[in-house]
C-alpha cells in the first residue's frame, strides 16, 4: 500500500505528495508505516481508501497530469460511484441569488437525469448544487480541500451528512489535515478531472472556479459558463470564458445533449396554475420582479398577487430572494 | 410625641404599605431617617427641613427620628417626601393626626414647598384603595392619574395647602377625570398614507395588526422598514379599559406618563435602540424595574436592526414572546411583570446592506454573510409569523398617490378582532390539501406549518370568511420565512 503512505505522509508532514518524494524521511515513514492497522483505524471512523493502484480509482482521474496518489472516501455510496458519468457545478462561494437559483435547479435536472453531481461543497454555487442534486433524489459527490473527517465550512456540516446518505465525500487527504488556502486548487483538480463536463454557474474575474475550468480544459473536458449580465461583476468571469470558447449554458439539456444522456422524463406536469398565477408567471419569465411591482402591473391587489405567487412556489415554478421573485425555469424550448 | 402617616413603597409593580413614623424627643436638635431608606430617601431630609420651612411653618427643634416601617423592605425614590412632611407637622401638633385617618400621602417636595409628581401613583394609590384608606394626599399633576384607581385623590400644590386641607380651612379643587374608554384627544400616531407603494407590506401590517402576529421586515435601508413599522400601532385598536389601566400602570412605575394626559389608551410603542443593555429590554436592576418588553405590553416591541442587538438580549426575549411575562428573580424574592407585546423587527439582508437593492451591490463575503445571519437564534426567527422582504421602491411608486389611511385600516383591523371570538374557524378540505402539499414541497416544518395556519386564519379573518379555503392558506404560505434564514 505505497499510495496509502503517501497519503498519510502528506499528513504527517503537512506536505501535498503525489509522487514517492527521494527523501530519507519517506523511506523512514514507509518502514515504521503499519497500513493494515490504518486501515483498520479508518474502518472505525466509517472512512474507506482507494488507492491510484486499486481498479475502483476512476479512469478520468488517471488523466491528469498529477493525479492523487488516492482518494479517501466516506458516505453510502460505493466507490464505483466515482466511475459513474459525472457532471460538475461550481462557482462563486458570494453568489447572487440568481446564480443559486440556476445552480439549484442544473443540481436537481442534472441528478434527475441520471448524472452525478459533482462539487466542492463550499458556500454558495456549490452547496446549491448539492442540495439540488439531493432534491431531485439524485446522487452527489462532494470534493473537499482539507482532510476527509473534516466538514469544511462547518455550516455545511448538515449537508455534508445529507450527501453521505447516500452519496460521496471524497478527498485526497488523509483525516486531521487542516483547511488551507492552496490545497483548494488542488482539490479542484479532482473536481474536474472526475467530471466528464464542468459547469460554471456565476464567477468573478479571479475566482477558484475558474481554476477548476483550466483543469477541465486541460483535461479536454467540456466546459459550460451560465451567461451572466454583463455588468455584474460576479459574472466578469463566466462571461471571460464565454469569450474564450467555453459553451454558453442555456438549459441543463445543453450539457445532457454534449455527454449523449437522454433527458429524464419530464416532471410530473405542475398542478393546473390559475388564471392569475399564469398571468404573473408571463410577467415574470421576462424580468424578475418584486410583489409590489406585480400588484401595480395586474391590478390583483395585494392579497392575490401574494396567493398566485405562493401558487407559482409551490409549483416550483417560481423562487424569491431578497424580495424579488423570478421564474426559476427557462422558457420551454422548441427543439 | 408620635405621629403616623401611610404611603407606599413599590415593588417591581405593587405597592406595599408603609408607616412614616415620625417621633419628637427632647435633645439636642437632630434629624434621622432610619428603615433602609435609600439615598434619594435619605435626602428627603434637607427637603422636608426646607419645604416645611418655606411654608411658613415651624420646623421643631428636637431630637427628631423618622421610621419607616416595616423596617426591613428597602424604600426608594422621593415619593416619601410628603408623607415625613405631614408626620413631623402632626408630631409637632401643627396639623391635627386625627385628620390624617384614612389618608394615605405620596409626593416629592421642592425647596420652595411646592409638590412635585412622582413616578408610580397610580400602583400607589391601588395599593391605598385596597387597604381600605379613601384618599390620596398627592402632588395636583398626579391628581388625575390616582383617581384611575378608584380613590379620591387631594390634589395639592404647595405643601401649605395640604396643611390647610388637613387644618379644614382649604378645599381641594375637583380632579379631571380621565375616561378609560379612550377619547379622540388620543394622540394619533404617524399615518400609514405617508407610505407610497409597499402593498405587500402594507398587507403584512394589517395581518399582524389583525391576528397580532410578529413581523419581521427583511430589506436594504431606505426601503421604509421603519417607517412601516411604526405605523403599525395606528392601526390597532383602542386599548380597553382593564388593559388600558395595567399598562397605565407600568408605565407610572417607569415614570413615562404624559403629564398633560396620564393615562396610555392606544397601544404602546416602544423601539428600544440596539446599544441598549439586556436589563433595559427585559427588565431588572437590583430592584428590579420594568424593561422595554413590559412597557411595550398590549402594545408593539419594535427592535430595529434585529442583527444588531446583542445576542443575549434576543435571547432573554424568547421568555416573555412565549409566556407573555418577565420573571425577574432576586435573593430577595421573584417578581413578574407582564411583558405581552407583539414583536415587530426589521434587518438588513447583509452586513453592508446592498443586498435586495438592485441599484447597488453586495459587497459581502459568503463568511460574513452567514456569520450576519447566524447571530439571529433559530428559536427566536420561529417566532416571527409573517416576514417579509420589502423591496427599493421604485420611482414610479414614489411618485404615486398617498395610500390609504390608518383610519380605513383599523377599522377592518377591529372588524376582523370582533369576529375572531365569535365562532371557531374551520378549514375547508382544499385548504388543508393545500397545507399538506406546502409541507411536502417547500418543506415546511411542523412550527412553520402552524405559522401558515395561524396567519391563515387571520386573513380568513379579514376577509370575513366562513372558513379558512384556499386562498387564505396560499397568502400565509408567501409571508412564511424564508429558507436563507434557516427557517423552512
Amino acid at each position: 500500500m505505497k499510495e496509502l503512505a503517501l497519503a498519510a505522509f502528506a499528513a504527517e508532514t503537512g506536505s501535498h505528495v503525489v509522487e514517492q518524494p527521494r527523501e530519507r524521511r519517506f523511506e523512514r515513514f514507509r518502514r515504521n508505516f503499519d497500513a493494515p492497522r490504518y486501515l483498520d483505524s479508518l474502518a472505525e471512523r466509517g472512512l474507506r481508501f482507494v488507492g491510484r493502484r486499486a481498479h475502483d480509482y476512476p479512469e478520468l482521474l488517471r488523466e491528469l497530469h498529477d493525479p492523487p496518489p488516492g482518494l479517501f472516501l466516506r458516505g453510502a455510496g460505493g466507490a464505483e460511484l466515482l466511475r459513474r458519468p459525472a457532471v460538475a457545478i461550481v462557482g462563486a462561494r458570494a453568489c447572487s441569488s440568481y446564480g443559486a437559483q440556476v445552480a439549484r435547479l442544473l443540481g436537481r435536472e442534472l441528478a434527475a437525469a441520471g448524472l452525478v453531481v459533482l462539487s466542492g461543497l463550499a458556500r454558495g454555487v456549490d452547496g446549491e448544487a448539492h442540495r439540488g442534486a439531493l432534491d431531485a433524489g439524485g446522487l452527489t459527490i462532494a470534493i473537499l480541500g482539507c482532510g476527509i473527517d473534516r466538514d469544511y465550512p462547518a455550516a455545511h456540516a448538515q449537508l455534508a451528512q445529507r450527501i453521505c446518505e447516500r452519496g460521496l465525500v471524497a478527498s485526497e487527504y488523509a483525516p486531521g489535515v487542516e483547511p488551507a488556502p492552496w490545497r483548494f486548487p488542488a482539490r479542484n483538480r479532482i473536481v474536474a478531472g472526475l467530471a466528464s463536463a464542468t459547469v460554471i454557474v456565476e464567477a468573478r474575474e479571479r475566482s477558484g472556479a475558474l481554476i477548476t475550468a483550466d483543469f477541465a480544459l486541460e483535461t479536454g473536458r467540456e466546459v459550460f459558463a451560465v451567461p451572466g449580465e454583463i455588468t455584474s461583476s460576479l459574472s466578469a468571469g463566466t462571461n471571460a470564458l464565454l469569450r474564450l470558447g467555453a459553451t454558453p449554458l442555456t438549459s441543463s439539456g445543453d450539457v445532457l445533449e454534449a455527454l449523449g444522456v437522454t433527458p429524464a422524463e419530464a416532471e410530473a406536469s405542475p398542478p393546473d396554475l390559475s388564471e392569475a398565477a399564469i398571468a404573473v408567471l408571463a410577467v415574470l419569465a421576462t424580468e424578475p420582479a418584486g410583489a409590489d411591482q406585480l400588484t401595480r402591473m395586474m391590478g390583483l391587489g395585494a392579497p392575490g398577487v401574494a396567493r398566485a405567487l405562493a401558487e407559482l412556489e409551490l409549483a416550483g415554478a417560481v423562487a424569491e430572494a431578497d424580495g424579488l421573485f423570478r421564474a426559476v425555469r427557462p422558457p420551454a424550448q422548441d427543439r | 410625641m408620635l405621629a403616623r402617616t401611610v404611603t407606599h413603597a413599590l415593588v417591581g409593580l405593587d405597592a406595599r404599605r408603609v408607616e412614616v413614623e415620625a417621633h419628637l424627643q427632647r435633645g439636642l436638635p437632630a434629624f434621622a431617617i432610619v428603615g433602609l431608606a435609600d439615598r434619594a430617601c435619605q435626602e428627603a431630609k434637607e427637603r422636608v427641613r426646607s419645604g416645611i420651612a418655606s411654608a411658613e411653618l415651624e420646623w421643631p427643634l428636637r431630637r427628631i427620628t423618622v421610621n419607616l416601617a416595616p423596617a426591613e423592605l428597602r424604600k426608594e425614590g422621593s415619593g416619601f417626601d410628603l408623607p415625613i412632611a405631614l408626620a413631623v407637622l402632626a408630631a409637632s401638633r401643627q396639623v391635627p393626626a386625627e385628620a390624617l385617618e384614612g389618608h394615605a400621602a405620596v409626593g416629592e417636595l421642592a425647596l420652595d414647598g411646592r409638590l412635585r409628581r412622582v413616578g408610580g401613583v397610580l400602583a400607589a394609590a391601588e395599593g391605598a384603595r385596597q387597604a381600605g384608606l379613601t384618599k390620596l394626599l398627592c402632588s395636583a399633576a398626579c391628581a388625575a392619574e390616582a383617581a384611575l384607581a378608584g380613590i379620591e385623590p387631594v390634589p395639592v400644590r404647595h405643601l401649605a395647602e395640604a396643611v390647610g386641607y388637613l387644618r379644614g380651612d382649604w378645599v381641594p379643587p375637583p380632579v379631571e377625570t380621565l375616561s378609560l374608554n379612550g377619547s379622540d384627544a388620543d394622540p394619533t400616531g404617524p399615518d400609514l398614507a405617508d407610505v407610497r407603494g409597499q402593498e405587500r407590506a402594507r398587507r403584512a401590517l394589517e395581518l399582524a395588526a389583525a391576528g397580532g402576529h410578529n413581523l419581521l421586515l427583511g430589506g436594504p435601508p431606505g426601503t421604509g422598514k421603519t417607517m412601516l413599522a411604526r405605523r403599525l400601532p395606528g392601526i390597532l385598536p383602542r386599548l380597553p379599559p382593564d388593559q388600558a389601566l395595567e399598562i397605565t400602570r407600568i408605565h407610572s412605575v417607569a415614570g413615562l406618563l404624559p403629564p398633560d394626559r396620564p393615562l396610555v389608551s392606544s397601544p404602546p410603542f416602544r423601539a428600544p435602540h440596539h446599544t441598549a443593555s439586556v436589563s433595559a429590554i427585559v427588565g431588572g436592576g437590583p430592584t428590579p424595574r420594568p424593561g422595554e418588553a413590559s412597557l411595550a405590553h398590549h402594545g408593539v416591541l419594535f427592535l430595529d436592526e434585529l442583527a444588531e442587538f446583542p445576542r443575549n438580549a434576543l435571547e432573554a426575549l424568547r421568555q416573555p414572546l412565549e409566556d407573555g411575562a418577565i420573571s425577574i428573580a432576586r435573593v430577595g424574592g421573584k417578581i413578574v411583570f407582564p411583558a405581552r407585546f407583539q414583536l415587530v423587527a426589521t434587518m438588513n439582508l447583509c452586513p453592508c446592506g446592498a443586498r435586495g437593492d438592485p441599484a447597488a451591490e453586495c459587497s459581502c463575503s459568503a463568511a460574513r454573510l452567514a456569520a450576519y445571519r447566524d447571530k439571529l437564534s433559530r428559536a427566536l426567527l420561529d417566532r416571527f409569523d409573517l416576514v417579509v422582504t420589502v423591496p427599493r421602491a421604485r420611482a414610479l411608486e414614489l411618485e404615486s398617490g398617498p395610500g390609504e389611511h390608518s383610519e380605513a385600516v383599523r377599522e377592518r383591523v377591529a372588524a376582523a378582532l370582533a369576529r375572531a371570538p365569535a365562532k371557531p374557524i374551520g378549514r375547508s378540505n382544499e385548504a388543508s390539501e393545500l397545507l399538506t402539499r406546502a409541507v411536502e414541497r417547500l418543506p415546511l416544518s411542523a412550527r412553520g406549518r402552524a405559522r401558515v395556519a395561524r396567519v391563515a386564519r387571520t386573513a380568513a379573518l379579514l376577509a370575513a370568511a366562513d372558513e379558512v379555503a384556499a386562498e387564505h392558506v396560499a397568502e400565509a404560505i408567501s409571508y412564511r420565512s424564508p429558507s436563507e434564514l434557516g427557517t423552512p
